[in-house]
């Protein structure tokens, strides 16, 4: 027979990776399953995933350009620059808090059914896709209502996009083995996201750390790259972006995907023991 | 030719006395007990004492050949799930390995993965992708699985909307049209309705005559009978015995029965009683049916009784209380009142066969004086169980009620329709 598999401890599959691409269609269906429930659930459904970007980005553009009245970089309608910041924030620290909790919220299947479980933090990525996509779109329009057009440089978008995967994958693994081993660690999630939404450059631009001693240190987090990248993306070479940093960016983030990934590997037969 | 192997297959667990066993811990308890250890002065010396291993599987070895049907039995906590959980791959052994050919589907649980705001037919399609059917082979069952579940006019119906029975039916007919090379199957029996029971076990019967390997576990023994023709019996953790399954099922029930059949005190002082009784012994004698050694519901038993009168000329009799063991009173019976001199005093219930239904009974004996006071109360006296046992009946749900008489109960045609 052609499907013959040994198991035993420790036994990291050789075709573990051939299995996970013949199960691609269960990861569809999961995503599929994921983002249906999100809408299904909602009076408001696909409205609700409109409306929440567009009170925030309100709020924060009235924050911070009105109330606190920071300036940012020179040519580059500051609203614009705060809410390209949170659109690409926002994705990340969506799959990230997914990613993390996918496990979890997923311990049935964890308990019931063999699969890879790397489908789980996989098909958890698709929701946050489907947001992003929505909110890239509100955000064009805010373009057009501050007579800002686009940029040319959008074609490097999905590079930009991919690396953010990699990222939030990267912390998310992690995170996600951490959770069902440990969890409080999912209370910590929110914090995370919250202190980093301050660390990375959304609100501020990145330019202000430029010749601090504390710049070595900036660059190191891989979003502030990612976040720079993007604006320059959507808004043009006025934005501040320093295309060294992308190496730096990648580098990093796929070292993090790496170590991520052993581990999960090295605890995804466990799970079950201790969901 | 042998599909699956099993070699040295053990598996461990950590019970963790401190927190819950087995269950999760926070990082805060992991961060607060390694300050403590840097701050105790006997370091690490309180954890050993609070971990303890827990060896769910022994050094378990077995092949499967190829159209094997396996019963599991045991009793719970034996190991039995874990086995079907490390031979799903839900979890892994500590050690040993196990080499499985073919294409393996477990129904571990019914409808696993179903999200109650999707509809029947989308659940369908995803309980189908997590049992690992790929879309075209639900595609094509999609129809069978409907007419099986019978959920025809509510497949456009949010499954959080179904009756447990629908939904149990929904789950089922979508496992029951895997085509698995090997079906693992753990007690889905427990739940539903007896149309439900008979539909699952007839399906399973086609997947084991067309010569598929299945492995069951359940703890309806007249199943397993019915389907298995080989059987593994485990205890414990560890395979103790293993074959043919009338002879596995003979040798589990003679074993693991928690059952208290027999009691006597030699020491007349040291006997439960007091002043005017003492306890000498209890016993249960069954004639045993077709040279079995455990009690069915064919099985005619008599009840002993023996105690020692200390008061000359008392005025005694016997009252017995049979309890089911979640503890109904299903009846009392009492002797005649009579007069004993001092000395050992018997008596004798006989409960005939065909008169108690399968089940776990316990018996409770009082000695009454005058007819009205109890001067001793003996609270499960005796504990036994009763196995089912059937003939020409191809259902095999638990038969329901407290007894199960053999009355004369027949049928025959009085009239003829006569066709012109």
């Amino acid at each position: 027979m052609q499907h013959s598999i040994t198991i035993k401890a420790g036994g990291s599959e050789k075709d573990y990776w051939k299995d996970l691409w013949r199960n691609k269609q269960l990861l569809w269906i999961l995503s599929k399953r994921d983002i249906s429930v999100r809408y299904k659930q909602t009076l408001l459904g696909v409205a609700w995933s409109v409306l929440r970007p567009i009170m925030t980005m309100t709020v924060m553009v009235f924050v911070f350009s009105y109330v606190a009245k920071l300036k940012g970089d020179p040519g580059v309608p500051y609203p614009l620059m705060v809410l390209s910041g949170i659109t690409i924030w926002t994705f990340f620290a969506n799959t990230f808090s997914q990613i993390s909790n996918s496990i979890l919220i997923n311990s049935n299947l964890v308990s019931k059914v063999y699969f890879p479980r790397l489908l789980m933090p996989l098909s958890s990525v698709a929701v946050g896709l489907v947001d992003f996509l929505i909110t890239l779109g509100i955000f064009i329009v805010f373009t057009i209502f501050f007579n800002h057009p686009l940029s040319w440089n959008i074609i490097y978008l999905p590079a930009f996009l991919l690396l953010t995967f990699i990222a939030s994958m990267g912390f998310g693994l992690f995170f996600a083995v951490l959770n069902v081993r440990f969890r409080d660690i999912g209370q910590l999630i929110p914090f995370i996201v919250q202190v980093g939404f301050y660390v990375c450059p959304i609100a501020y631009s990145s330019s202000l750390a430029k010749g601090t001693w504390y710049e070595k240190f900036y660059n190191l987090n891989p979003m502030v790259g990612i976040i720079d990248g993007f604006r320059w993306c959507l808004l043009g070479d006025k934005a501040y972006f320093n295309p060294d940093s992308i190496y730096s960016t990648a580098i990093i983030s796929v070292i993090i995907l790496i170590f991520s990934l052993i581990y999960f590997r090295k605890k995804e037969n466990t799970f079950v023991d201790h969901i | 030719m042998s599909v699956i192997t099993a070699e040295n297959i053990s598996k461990k667990y950590i019970i963790d006395h401190k927190h819950k066993a087995g269950g999760p811990s926070t990082f805060r308890d992991v961060v607060s007990d390694s300050i403590g250890k840097i701050f105790s002065r006997k370091p690490g010396h309180s954890e050993y004492t609070e971990k303890e291993e827990f060896w769910a599987l022994k050094d378990v070895n077995f092949t499967i050949d190829q159209g094997d049907r396996i019963g599991i039995v045991g009793h719970n906590g034996a190991g039995k799930s874990t086995l079907l959980k490390i031979l799903s791959r839900i979890t892994e052994p500590s050690t040993g390995q196990i080499k499985i050919d073919g294409r393996v589907a477990s129904l571990l649980e019914v409808g696993t993965g179903f999200h109650p705001e999707l509809t029947g037919r989308e659940n369908i399609y995803l309980n189908g992708a997590i049992l690992g059917m790929n879309k075209s082979e639900i595609k094509q069952s999609f129809d069978a699985i409907v007419d099986f579940a019978g959920v025809e006019k509510f497949l456009d119906t949010p499954v959080k909307r179904y009756s447990s029975g629908m939904y149990v039916r929904l789950g089922f007919a979508i496992a029951a049209h895997l085509n698995p090379e090997i079906l693992i199957v753990d007690e889905v029996l427990a739940v539903g309705d007896t149309e439900f029971q008979k539909k699952c076990l007839g399906k399973m019967r086609d997947v084991s005559e067309s010569g598929r390997t299945l492995l069951f576990v359940s703890h309806n023994l007249t199943a397993i009978q019915a389907l298995c023709n080989k059987s593994f019996y485990f205890e414990k953790g560890q395979l103790i015995d293993q074959g043919e399954t009338t002879h596995i099922v003979t040798n589990y029930l003679s074993k693991v029965s928690h059952k208290r059949m027999e009691r006597h005190w030699d020491d007349i002082d040291q006997a439960p009683g007091n002043d005017q009784v003492r306890i000498k012994s209890f016993r249960l004698l069954a004639e045993y049916q077709d040279n079995l050694v455990h009690i069915d519901v064919r099985t005619p038993m008599n009840f002993q009784f023996e105690f020692w009168n200390m008061e000359e000329g008392a005025n005694l009799n016997l009252s017995m209380h049979l309890y089911t063991f979640t503890g109904e009173c299903i009846f009392n019976v009492g002797t005649e009142s009579q007069q004993f001199g001092k000395g050992l005093v018997t008596g004798v219930c006989e409960i005939p066969g065909h008169f108690l239904n399968d089940g776990s009974y316990v018996v409770s004996m009082m000695i009454v004086k005058d007819t009205s006071t109890v001067v001793y109360n003996m609270e499960e006296a005796l504990v036994f169980d009763i196995e089912d046992y059937r003939e020409n009946v191809t259902w095999y749900g638990k038969w329901p009620g407290y007894i199960r008489p053999k009355l004369n109960f027949s049928i025959r045609q009085t009239e003829h329709l006569v066709n012109d």
